[in-house]
């Protein structure tokens, strides 16, 4: 492989692994915050449990979130030099900006939570989370704003063989951004509702704890089924955005060869990549993708055979990935319905099917996020800044395979062993339960909980 | 004033300000397994900086930000050029990070002995290259038209290493002054008087360092040009003899005061120097990349101006006061008793 495959494995491993404590930080510090501002309001003790129980999984993911971070922040000028020469002007300003706003404010913040339980107020103290809460969605807005840049460049022109910001408000209202911030927090908010509710169910299935998991459930069912629905509504306009500026992912997406009007969406479609054409395509509703697409149930949809073929993605990733990612956002829609009646109606301990399969669900949140970056990336090849400079372009010049093998290796096998320790300590904890002493990483000496 | 010219002070602000935190957090990280002789200890260490160390580092991740932003060119070409030396500082400030939030995760005995090990290694090894790289920048790399000409290995070279251990050195006597004024009983006073012995090592490294510099950088040409600038070196020096006078008068918090001083002019010394180069070449000054060949379009560096000037004196501003809620002595005595650590 040569440094531009390397560089590519390289992003695609180092930006999904961070993506794997990310989402769980967004949604999972706003559920924290809101016990937390409960225990403050009610003085009920079982809220200041949770707050101590979650809080404590919650550091652990977030220790990894942080780490793996800084990795990305480098990455950019060590293997993208020639992408950082050239958009810098425009991408360099949203990172800094990300790090002076959000990163600042979640650090120091996070420190007075975990260590200041008898240094500040009560109130002080559930305010410290709320600023985290605040800070790491914030952080997630500056990145996707930058990150829907490359996916939709405005307000700059080429100039001095470079790309040059002209108008920093178009950046900050692009639409692609806006739309990528929100589908991307709420994805995160329904993983962290699905990390409560599969942790609770374990609990609930093994009968310990019943009223504090009961308790977490419902607020992690009401919270995953609000999220599930916007990630699914702001998805649709997500979908509608996308066939506006870049029709070659749009197409892939949808694995779309001909260019057609009244396009029909086949529920049944199996690709053929090399006759660019679909082997299977059944059971379709008459219009409905020109209408996803367009809003028009008869508007023209463009087809991959209409652009040349260095200018098209992978179909194949970008269509199973988009499919996949439709198909549990629906799903997810479905459980937390169930599991919100359920827990509304105190149902929830009898049906122990449910609990399994919330359970077990756990994972597929994470799934959906993993499969949604892969539409985005993949599908804007071979793009990195899509119509604007070509990802072969990008890559660092003065680098060597060996090098990149060497550092893809390193963060392979560190990551594999930082991912093993993660799972050790949180399936650890997770099992301990709310009772189990967890003062050593936060909170108050045994004596004061007892 | 040009916006290239206040980047290039803010730029170097945000680099000495990290140095100047994470330094002690280097240090503590260094030293916990010498100055902690029981878990208690250990853990005494790893407390005193568990608070604020994220904190710290968020300034590296600035620097870094700042440096795309506002000089993309060198960004690029500094952070490609010198790929492996940052990837290992990479891979050892994430084991770093991870070995200050999990050692206290678990109680067993190995499980902690190898996070002491990472967590040494994660404060040693950036210390170390972070002062190689900086040495290598004030000399100037190896770099033309045809683009990088060093490696790894060239970047040892003997200015770079004193540089490396000058940091080292640093480090480790502000981090034993940090601890000796974070903790109290028997260990605050052996990191005091740790503090006070490698202070004479420093001090043959800093000689070393103004006088090696004179021979292989052209650090000292901005100065002759202009006698003002001696200020910095001057107060670099004072600072440094400083940190002992406090320390034989007893008066820690000062002393670390005057370490704070120490490494913000050091590291200025090192800049001024280069000034208007962020990293010159050291084969052929054409092809040196300057605050003007490598900066950003000056729209883009006043929008980064706005932002720098609102929000850093917010950052600074909560920092100074979550330094001051965690402002008490913790005691070895209580560990894992009174709960925060
Ligand atoms: C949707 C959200 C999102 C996305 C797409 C990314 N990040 Fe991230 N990042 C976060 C959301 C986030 C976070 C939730 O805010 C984290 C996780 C844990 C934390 O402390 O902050 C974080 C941590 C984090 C840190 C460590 C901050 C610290 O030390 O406190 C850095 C340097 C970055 N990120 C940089 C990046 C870069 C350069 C990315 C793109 C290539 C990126 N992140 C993608
Ligand atoms: C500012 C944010 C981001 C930038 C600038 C960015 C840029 C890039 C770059 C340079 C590559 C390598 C070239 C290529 O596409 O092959 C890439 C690939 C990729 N990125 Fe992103 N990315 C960003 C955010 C993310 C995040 C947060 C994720 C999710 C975890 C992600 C997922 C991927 C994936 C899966 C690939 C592989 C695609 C492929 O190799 O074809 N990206 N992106
Ligand atoms: C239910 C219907 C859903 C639709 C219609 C939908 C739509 C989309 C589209 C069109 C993209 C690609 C955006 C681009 O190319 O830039 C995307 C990306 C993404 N999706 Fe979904 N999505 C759905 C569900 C989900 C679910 C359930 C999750 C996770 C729990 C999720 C997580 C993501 C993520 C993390 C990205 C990448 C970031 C971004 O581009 O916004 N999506 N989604």
């Amino acid at each position: 492989m040569d440094t531009l495959a390397l560089s590519r494995l390289q992003f695609a491993v180092t930006a999904m692994f961070h993506f794997i404590f990310v989402p769980l930080t967004l949604g999972l510090s706003i559920l924290i915050a809101y016990m937390e501002s409960r225990y403050v309001n009610t003085g009920n003790e079982i809220y200041l449990k949770m707050t101590k129980f979650w809080g404590k999984l919650f550091l652990i993911n977030f220790a990894l979130g942080i780490v793996t971070g800084i990795t990305m922040e480098f990455q950019f000028g060590m293997n993208w030099a020639e992408y950082s020469k050239y958009v810098g002007d425009i991408f360099g300003a949203p990172l800094a900006i990300e790090a002076t706003m959000a990163f600042f404010l979640e650090s120091t913040f996070i420190g007075l939570w975990i260590f200041g339980w008898n240094r500040i107020s009560k109130k002080v103290h559930a305010l410290s989370i709320w600023l985290v809460a605040v800070a790491t969605n914030l952080s997630a807005l500056w990145i996707l704003l930058a990150n829907g840049w490359m996916q939709k460049p405005v307000g700059y022109v080429l100039r001095n063989n470079r790309a040059e910001m002209v108008d920093f408000g178009a950046m900050l209202t692009n639409s692609y951004g806006w739309l990528k911030f929100f589908h991307t927090i709420f994805s995160g908010y329904v993983i962290a509702a699905f990390f409560v509710m599969g942790i609770s169910a374990y609990h609930l299935l093994k009968k310990s704890n019943a009223v504090f998991f009961k308790k977490s459930f419902r607020i992690a069912a009401t919270f995953g089924l609000v999220s599930s629905l916007l990630v699914f509504l702001v998805g649709d306009f997500h979908a509608a955005e996308v066939a506006h500026t870049q029709p070659t992912k749009f197409a892939a997406m949808e694995s779309v060869w001909e260019t057609q009007k009244s396009v029909p969406y086949n529920l049944m479609v199996i690709p053929d990549i090399k006759n660019e054409t679909n082997i299977v395509e059944t059971a379709g509703i008459p219009g409905l993708l020109s209408f996803l697409a367009f809003h028009d149930s008869s508007a023209e949809v463009v087809g991959l055979k209409a652009f040349p073929k260095e200018d098209r993605p992978p179909v194949l990733p970008t269509f199973l990935s988009f499919r996949g990612m439709a198909a549990l956002g629906m799903l997810f829609m479905l459980l937390t319905l169930v599991a919100f009646i359920l827990s509304l109606t105190n149902r929830l301990e009898s049906s122990t099917i449910f609990l399994r399969i919330i359970l077990y669900s756990l994972p597929l949140p994470y799934i959906a996020a993993q499969l949604g970056w892969i539409v985005a990336e993949v599908g804007r090849q071979p793009w990195i800044v899509y119509n604007v400079l070509r990802t072969s372009e990008a890559v660092s010049k003065s680098i060597t395979p060996l090098q990149v093998w060497g550092s893809l290796l390193g963060f392979t096998l560190l990551y594999g062993a930082l991912a093993l320790v993660d799972i050790y300590l949180l399936t650890r904890f997770a099992k301990k339960g709310p009772d189990e002493d967890v003062s050593s990483l936060i909170g108050p000496a045994k004596s004061q909980e007892a | 004033m040009e916006f290239q010219i206040i980047w290039f002070i803010l730029w170097s602000v945000l680099w000495a300000v990290y140095f100047m935190l994470d330094g002690f957090d280097f240090g503590a990280g260094i030293l916990l397994n010498f100055l902690g002789k029981n878990e208690k200890e250990k853990r005494t260490i790893v407390a005193s900086i568990g608070p604020v160390w994220n904190g710290n580092e968020v300034w590296l991740i600035t620097a870094g930000g700042a440096t795309f932003a506002a000089f993309p060119t060198t960004y690029a070409l500094m952070f490609s050029y010198l790929y492996t030396a940052l990837l290992i500082i990479l891979f050892s400030l994430i084991l770093r990070g991870v070995a200050l939030e999990f050692r206290g995760l678990s109680s067993g005995e190995r499980w902690r002995k190898n996070w002491d090990r990472a967590l040494f290694a994660g404060s040693f090894i950036p210390s170390l290259l972070f002062g190689v790289a900086f040495g290598n920048i004030f000399q100037g790399l190896p770099m033309d038209a045809k683009g990088y000409h060093g490696s790894l290995l060239t970047l040892l070279n003997p200015y770079g290493l004193i540089n490396g251990l000058f940091f080292v050195l640093l480090f480790i006597v502000h981090g034993s002054l940090w601890i000796s004024v974070k903790t109290e009983g028997d260990m605050a006073v052996r990191a005091s008087r740790l503090s006070g012995r490698a202070w004479f090592v420093l001090l043959v490294i800093a000689v070393s360092f103004l006088v090696f510099t004179a021979f292989a950088t052209n650090l000292y040409t901005n100065y002759l040009h202009n006698f003002i600038l001696f200020l910095f070196p001057i107060l670099a020096v004072l600072s440094l003899l400083g940190i002992k006078l406090f320390l034989t008068l007893d008066r820690n918090l000062a002393a670390f005061y005057a370490s704070c001083i120490t490494i913000v002019m050091v590291f200025f010394t090192g800049v001024i120097g280069l000034f208007p180069n962020l990293v010159p070449s050291s084969i052929n000054p054409d092809y040196s990349l300057t605050i003007y060949n490598s900066s950003s379009s000056i729209y883009t560096l006043k929008i980064m101006t706005l932002v720098a000037l609102i929000f850093i004196p917010i950052v600074i501003a909560y920092q100074i006061w979550s330094y001051r809620v965690f402002g008490s002595r913790l005691s070895p005595d209580a560990a894992g008793e009174e709960g925060h650590y």
